[in-house]
């Protein structure tokens, strides 16, 4: 899917894939999370009025729509680099290393948990066990799962090491 | 028939490999138990087998699934919408056996939904998949549109007059979406928060309709206990239990895996057996039997059969079955402290004592680990293990939260004033 203009309004493809979305359930709302997460993946976030947009499209108002938007963890409305990482800080990672890879996250690339990298490339962010804890530590960069990460795998998966970008 | 299975719930799964296809699948075996019971069976006969076999809510309670089942109005009691959910949310810290079945034998899935959803005359299910599982959400898609071409989901069903759809619903995150109240506020579309009970969702579910919330291996069983038999499925436990389990161990042993077992296996059998015993250099300390809402189970009574009932007579709970271990290299008040940390932050904020209590729990934990606790702190933490506790809040995640610390605190009491006594964590 290809990255449109984080802010510009929706157009006619993103219209008519939230009415489609709609169809799914028995009440436009419900639809909620689901058009949230679409536009998500074009813009890499929700910005204000696109929120205002889709909660239009559900028959909700903005504020019924954010209240929903914020109470997600996937759901960003703040923007983010162009690769989420999503490093797992829960029980089983944690006993196998996984704040080694989060200050080498932090040396390499420059960000803490949170942040952006300044040319806009990764965000790092915190997640729950990933259902991944026999191959501790996990992550998810994008939509793909990694396990058994070592700071030689995080380097190769996040391309740190070459010149070659991304 | 084809050979009958020792260890049903995995038989078609073989790890690193795509799940079977339809035609795959169906030459194992699959689907027959569809074929013969839809319009040929009453569906009542289902509930009452599925409650004969003794299955049990493997989401973490134990609950029997056939109980529950007959807890939602008949057709004409309440007419109009019934759903059948699956909950394959698995955001328990800890847990990852749902996620096997799941991407291992998606058709069992399917099929295990039919046959439930037949039975409690459900005619829309969802699946309510954590977003982060993009492998499953694909696989399933992939199989419900491989069912829906054979004609196994759809308007009226080889002609039995029995109509269903299955609907795969992503999340986007949020260990409370995991309660099934919360799971269903969440399915509406609002924040996740969890619901007054009762009404259970039997009653009032989905858009108040009658809805039943299952866990995705309970309902991966239907299928076998079905085709099977309830004798059959009763014969495959040990130590008096039912059935077979997805077990599974991670943390410092030899093989962190998943383990399909009779119910009833010990926890040492599965451990040193199946996980190939801790490794070189670790001695193993406690576990939490069955994710992060567990109490430590101590060293001494590895030889407890992993029962929902056996668990609860040693003060702790199966839950989910996969099972974390506390290794002695690992401070177990900072392996409490990253417990507490995942509760705080995933704490739906709806009642006071769970959104303002975790947090300091957390922060009185990290500071007794980082050295700066005082004898004081300790009374708080046991305060705090009655506040939060059962029947102390609006839903079980506070509770949950409270069995590592009540067990860590009566198993490890000498570690914490350790921590307080020298000013410093003797693990750093
Ligand atoms: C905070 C919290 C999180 C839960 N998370 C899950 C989960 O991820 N998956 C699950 O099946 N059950 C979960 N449960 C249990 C469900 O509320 C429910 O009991 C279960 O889905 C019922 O299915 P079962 O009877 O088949 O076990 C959770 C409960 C609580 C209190
Ligand atoms: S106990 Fe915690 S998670 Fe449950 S309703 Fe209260 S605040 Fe929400
Ligand atoms: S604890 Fe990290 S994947 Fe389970």
């Amino acid at each position: 899917m290809s990255i449109v203009d984080r802010q510009s309004p929706l157009d006619g493809t993103e219209r008519a894939a939230i009415a489609d979305l709609i169809a799914h359930y028995p009440t436009a709302r419900a639809a909620a999370i689901d058009a949230l997460k679409y536009v998500q993946k074009r813009r890499r976030y929700v910005a204000d009025n696109t929120l205002q947009e889709v909660a239009h499209l559900l028959g909700l108002s903005a504020a019924e729509l954010d209240e929903v938007a914020t109470f997600y963890n996937l759901i960003y409305r703040k923007p983010v680099g162009e690769r989420v990482i999503l490093l797992c800080d829960s029980i089983t990672c944690w006993m196998t290393g996984r704040d080694a890879l989060a200050r080498h996250i932090e040396q390499t690339i420059g960000i803490k948990s949170g942040e952006t990298s300044a040319d806009d490339r990764f965000t790092l962010l915190p997640i729950v066990c990933l259902g991944h804890c026999d191959h501790a530590p996990a992550m998810m960069v994008g939509d793909v799962l990694h396990g058994d990460v070592d700071t030689a795998k995080l380097d190769e998966i996040l391309h740190i090491k070459g010149d070659d970008a991304r | 028939m084809s050979a009958i299975p020792t260890k049903p719930l995995t038989r078609n799964i073989t790890r690193g490999e795509i799940p079977l296809d339809i035609a795959s699948y169906e030459r194992a075996d699959g689907y027959v138990a569809v074929r013969d019971t839809l319009g040929k069976v009453d569906p009542a006969a289902i509930v009452q087998m599925i409650t004969d076999s003794g299955l049990g809510g493997c989401g973490g309670g134990g609950f029997p699934t056939g109980r529950k089942w007959q807890l939602m109005p008949t057709r004409a009691q309440r007419p109009g919408p019934r759903y059948f959910v699956v909950n394959a949310d698995e955001m328990e810290p800890g847990t990852f056996k749902d996620r096997l079945l799941l991407e291992g034998d998606p058709h069992q899935m399917i099929e295990g939904i039919i046959l439930s959803a037949y039975a409690v005359q459900a005619d829309v299910a969802f699946i309510f998949v954590r977003g982060e599982y993009v492998t499953a959400i694909e696989r399933l898609n992939i199989a419900i549109a491989q069912a829906a071409a054979a004609g196994l989901l759809g308007a009226n069903i080889f002609g039995s007059g029995y109509n269903l759809s299955i609907q795969v619903h992503g999340g986007a995150g949020r260990y409370i979406c995991g309660e099934e109240t919360a799971l269903l506020n969440s399915l509406e579309g609002k924040r996740a928060i969890p619901r007054s009970k009762p009404p259970f969702p039997q009653i009032n579910g989905l858009w108040g309709c009658p809805t039943i919330v299952n866990n995705v291996e309970t309902v991966c069983n239907v299928p076998h206990i079905v085709r099977y038999g309830t004798d059959w499925y009763r014969g495959l436990g040990a130590n008096g239990a039912v059935g077979t389990k997805i077990y599974g161990v991670s943390g410092r042993v030899n093989r962190p895996g998943t383990f399909e077992l009779p119910m009833g296996t010990s926890m040492r059998a599965m451990i040193d057996d199946c996980a190939g015993g801790m490794k070189d250099g670790y001695r193993l300390r406690a576990v939490l039997p069955g994710g992060a809402s567990t109490g430590f189970l101590p060293e001494d009574q590895m030889d407890v059969p992993m029962t929902f009932a056996d668990m609860a007579k040693r003060g702790t709970r199966l839950g989910t079955g996969t099972a974390i271990v506390l290794d002695d290299r690992t401070c177990p008040v900072g392996f409490i402290a990253n417990l507490q940390q995942f509760f705080a932050r995933e704490s739906c904020g709806w009642c006071a004592p769970c959104r303002d209590g975790l947090p300091w729990v957390e922060r009185t934990l990290k500071s007794i680990e980082t050295g700066t606790g005082v004898a004081r702190d300790l009374d708080i933490l046991t305060e705090m293990t009655d506040n939060l506790g059962p029947g102390r809040t609006f839903c079980a995640l506070a509770p949950g939260a409270m069995a590592s610390l009540q067990s860590g605190l009566k198993y490890f009491g000498d570690v914490f004033r350790q921590h307080i006594d020298s000013r410093a964590c003797p693990w750093t």
